[in-house]
């Protein structure tokens, strides 16, 4: 039997982990040079920065997963550097492109560990050179060992925003703000008496101490106005407004922001999943069971690609989709794992829970962006425009959802297919229909899921 | 609750949405039906290519007469619908195939569409793009493209204003004729009228089944794709003989490129593009335009078309009921026809007559002998 597992972050590693351990052999594709995840990244061959000036509070886990993550590829047929581009799960192909060049393989079960990326709100500014979404800016640390700037500001909401500005802190990067969209109190309010995880709690303020304490300037319940600059292609001031109205400029030439993650699903999208709507993590997400089997037969989905859960959810999470794998196919599951496993999964389900509520999607703030704002900085269209194709008034009449929404003004059609910019334009839409996020539907996933150079034809006929 | 029009247009593609605007204003009372949203099928999913030279002789009286109602689309609508007429430029890749552009001359003569043909050292002039594959070419001046997306949304609007009630995500699951008048039903309600218009592309099959008309309609799923912007440098719409592969460049950047056929479900409906034919039709895009060997494609869809075992639509009365009209099946090439057709529909519709030959197109070729 041939499993494919997609992804080689946390819950890749544990799924191929475990279909290893039952003696099969998957084929184990990222389209990153290595394993490790997002959170987990390494740098490439040559860099000697260690585990613990990498990962910080998180080397453990790290040094952990890479553990498993280089045990098991010899036992697995490992190939990075491997796009899967398209699903097409009525003849179980999965399309790959290597080095420029495609490829198709049919398996037999495939399990999704694709991962999220950040949710962004653009505001005037953002396309400027120097602007990145947090998880880049950790990325550019992580993996390459350099900040996106010399002077950094980091903007947002949720536990990202802080982890990402502490450990640009520690590496010696200049930190000019810590700006958070999100009140204290509501803050406060989400977490105090709500189950939650210590643990995750506990570095956050550790976090938030630190940077207090370095003398890094730090906000809550701020509006941000404008990033700006001198010159068209360079920063040099973010402004914004403090919870008591007050307006405020901070010099700075990078931006570091980010609003929470939100799923990788387009790989479920094209395989036929149905995807719905997750209220409490204000996503869409794919519909699974508790184990991560999805209503198409054969298609398994784990990790944050199924559903945000944050990394140590996801290796319970990529291990569960496994033994599920196992047992649909009629092999030895191991039973007493999954069970362990579910009832802390169970568990952590509820503190996510609290934290979304605590660091709730940003509604408002993207939902009232001025109309010249660029929203779909791809295709260059404005919040404006996508107000206006809600209108009656226009020459093709009122964009009713959000895919005839796109059609009119191509905003999810560039190179991210709204990847970057969906979660925002929602809410600008939805707010201009007088309905939710929800009520205006999703973006459609069409392949190539990302671009897809000309000459892979050439591995076709290879 | 039952509702009565003089005439009900069941599909809101593009033919569906043209015929609502010329019926509208000609006063007549209208309700359009459609299941999904207006264009929501191939009327909006196609490649967009306005082209007429190549056609069938029998389906040009249609579409010269279209490319005049594209041409005055702003002052008709209030919009282009990104109309240009760049050209189509139809190219030969052996002699075979020259010989195919110069034997359509004729038809192209007589119906007064303007061709040139190039070949040789003076095609490559003109398009020094161009790939080593052509050899001969023959250029349509009065060809073009327009975006799909925006032309049914638009002539719905401009019906709407015209009058015309036009009800989207409204299925029609019945018809029939009863004491001469055309009982509809759609999402529980019975809609009644004197005409009927048959304008549902590829579920016109189904319609026209209703009334004992079965038609050899199959599906059609064009394999479509979309390249990343770059420097606008292809202005005509290209074409091959054979017709496996064309694409053409928007001014933004973007180039479109069509060939082969993916899958699609017409009963759901859905349609998907074949990754396979995907990567085989930018392998022939590349060997037409050499320069494209660089850029990603970014997108790709498809969607569902009828077509007819001659390869041309069915248009005119049905040949079992008095007062139903018929216009689907056009066979992967109706978009741009849509607004002739529901001019000529209006006609027949309200005049018995039009102006336009239809012949060759009648659902009658299809009864059993
Ligand atoms: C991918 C693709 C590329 C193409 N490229 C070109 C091109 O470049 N140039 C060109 O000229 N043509 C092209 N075509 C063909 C062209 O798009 C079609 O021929 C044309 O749009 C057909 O228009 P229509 O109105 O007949 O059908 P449609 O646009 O399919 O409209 C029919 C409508 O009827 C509705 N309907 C069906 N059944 C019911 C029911 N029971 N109740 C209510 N509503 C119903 C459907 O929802 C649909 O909206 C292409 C087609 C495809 C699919």
């Amino acid at each position: 039997m041939k499993v494919a597992v997609v992804g080689a972050g946390p819950a890749g590693v544990r799924a191929v982990e475990q279909l290893v351990r039952a003696g099969l052999r998957p084929l184990w594709l990222d389209e990153a040079p290595d394993g490790g995840g997002r959170i987990y990244q390494r740098p490439p061959a040559g860099f000697r920065r260690g585990a613990a000036a990498l990962y910080g509070l998180e080397a453990k886990r790290a040094q952990a997963l890479h553990a498993a993550l280089d045990a098991a590829k010899p036992a697995a047929e490992w190939r990075p550097d491997t796009l899967v581009w398209d699903v097409t799960w009525a003849e179980k192909r999965l399309h790959l492109l290597h080095q420029g060049r495609a490829e198709a393989v049919e398996v037999d079960a495939a399990i999704l560990c694709t991962g999220a990326m950040d949710r962004v709100v653009p505001l005037p500014g953002w396309t400027r050179p120097g602007v990145t979404t947090l998880g880049g800016a950790q990325i550019a640390l992580k993996a390459q060992g350099c900040a996106i700037g010399p002077k950094v500001v980091f903007l947002g909401s949720g536990p990202l925003l802080w982890l990402v500005a502490y450990q640009y802190m520690k590496a010696g990067a200049n930190v000019a703000a810590v700006l958070d969209t999100t009140g204290f109190r509501r803050k406060l309010g989400a977490l105090a008496g709500a189950p939650h995880d210590p643990v995750t709690l506990a570095k956050g303020l550790y976090y938030v101490a630190r940077l207090r304490a370095a003398g890094v300037r730090v906000a809550e319940g701020v509006t941000p106005l404008a990033i700006e600059g001198e010159q068209p292609d360079a920063i040099s001031a973010l402004r914004w407004r403090d919870a008591a109205g007050r307006e405020h400029s901070t010099a700075c030439d990078a931006v570091g922001l980010g609003w929470g993650v939100r799923p990788e699903l387009q790989l479920a999208d094209l395989a036929g999943v149905p995807i719905g709507f997750d209220t409490v993590q204000h996503n869409w997400v794919p519909q699974r069971d508790a184990l991560g089997r999805t209503p198409v037969p054969g298609l398994y989905v784990a990790g944050d690609g199924a559903g945000i859960g944050g990394a140590v959810v996801a290796e319970m999470a990529g291990a569960c989709a496994a033994q599920a794998v196992l047992d649909d196919a009629g092999l030895p599951a191991d039973q007493k794992l999954v069970n362990r496993l579910q009832r802390r999964l169970r568990r952590q389900a509820r503190f996510r829970a609290a934290l979304e509520r605590a660091f709730p999607f940003p509604i408002s703030l993207a939902a009232t962006m001025p109309d010249e704002t660029i929203l779909c900085r791809c295709e260059a269209v404005t919040a404006g425009e996508l107000r206006a194709a809600a209108a009656p008034e226009g020459p093709h009449g009122a964009a009713p959802e959000v895919n005839r929404a796109k059609a009119f003004t191509r905003i999810g059609m560039g190179r991210c297919q709204g990847r970057v910019c969906g979660a925002a334009a929602a809410e600008v839409l939805a707010a201009q229909l007088g309905t939710d996020a929800a009520g205006i539907g999703r973006l459609r996933g069409q392949a190539p899921v990302k671009p897809l150079p000309m000459p892979a034809w050439q591995g076709e006929s290879a | 609750m039952s509702d009565s029009a003089d005439v009900i247009i069941i599909g809101g593609g593009g033919a569906g949405c043209s015929a609502a605007l010329y019926l509208a204003w000609r006063g007549a009372r209208v309700i359009l039906l459609e299941r999904g949203l207006v264009g929501s099928q191939a009327s909006g999913a196609n490649y967009g290519g306005v082209r007429q030279q190549g056609r069938h002789a029998a389906e040009l009286p249609l579409a010269r007469r279209a490319h005049g109602i594209w041409r005055r689309l702003p002052e008709l609508i209030g919009t282009d619908c990104e109309f240009a007429e760049t050209g189509h430029l139809k190219l030969a890749r052996n002699e075979a195939e020259a010989a195919e552009l110069y034997a359509y001359l004729d038809t192209a003569r007589a119906h007064g569409l303007p061709l040139e043909m190039l070949e040789g050292a003076a095609l490559r002039e003109r398009y020094p793009w161009l790939g080593a594959d052509a050899v001969a070419a023959s250029f349509a001046p009065q060809d073009g493209s327009a975006n799909p997306r925006l032309l049914s949304p638009a002539l719905a609007r401009a019906a709407r204003q015209a009058g015309a009630t036009i009800l989207e995500q409204t299925a029609v699951t019945a018809c029939r004729r009863e004491a001469g008048h055309f009982v509809v039903e759609a999402g529980g309600i019975r809609y009644s009228a004197d005409r009927l218009l048959n304008t549902a592309g590829f579920w016109g099959g189904q319609v026209a089944a209703w009334f004992g008309e079965t038609v050899p309609i199959r599906h059609h799923t064009p394999n479509m794709l979309v390249t990343e912007p770059v420097r606008y440098f292809i202005r005509p719409n290209l074409g091959v003989v054979g017709g496996n592969v064309y694409l053409r460049q928007i001014p933004r950047g973007n180039i479109i490129i069509g060939g082969g056929y993916g899958s699609g479900d017409p009963a759901v409906p859905m349609s998907r593009p074949d990754p396979v034919v995907t990567l085989r039709a930018m392998q022939r895009a590349a060997a037409l335009v050499p320069q494209l060997a660089d850029v990603s494609v970014i997108r790709s869809w498809s969607g569902i078309d009828g077509i007819m075992p001659d390869r041309l639509p069915v248009v005119g009365p049905s040949a079992t009921t008095p007062g139903l009209l018929h216009a689907f099946g056009f066979s992967g090439h109706g978009f741009q026809l849509g607004p002739a057709v529901g001019a000529v529909l209006c006609e027949l519709a309200l005049d018995g007559r039009t102006e336009t030959a239809l012949d060759g197109l009648s659902i009658q070729r299809f009864a059993r002998a």
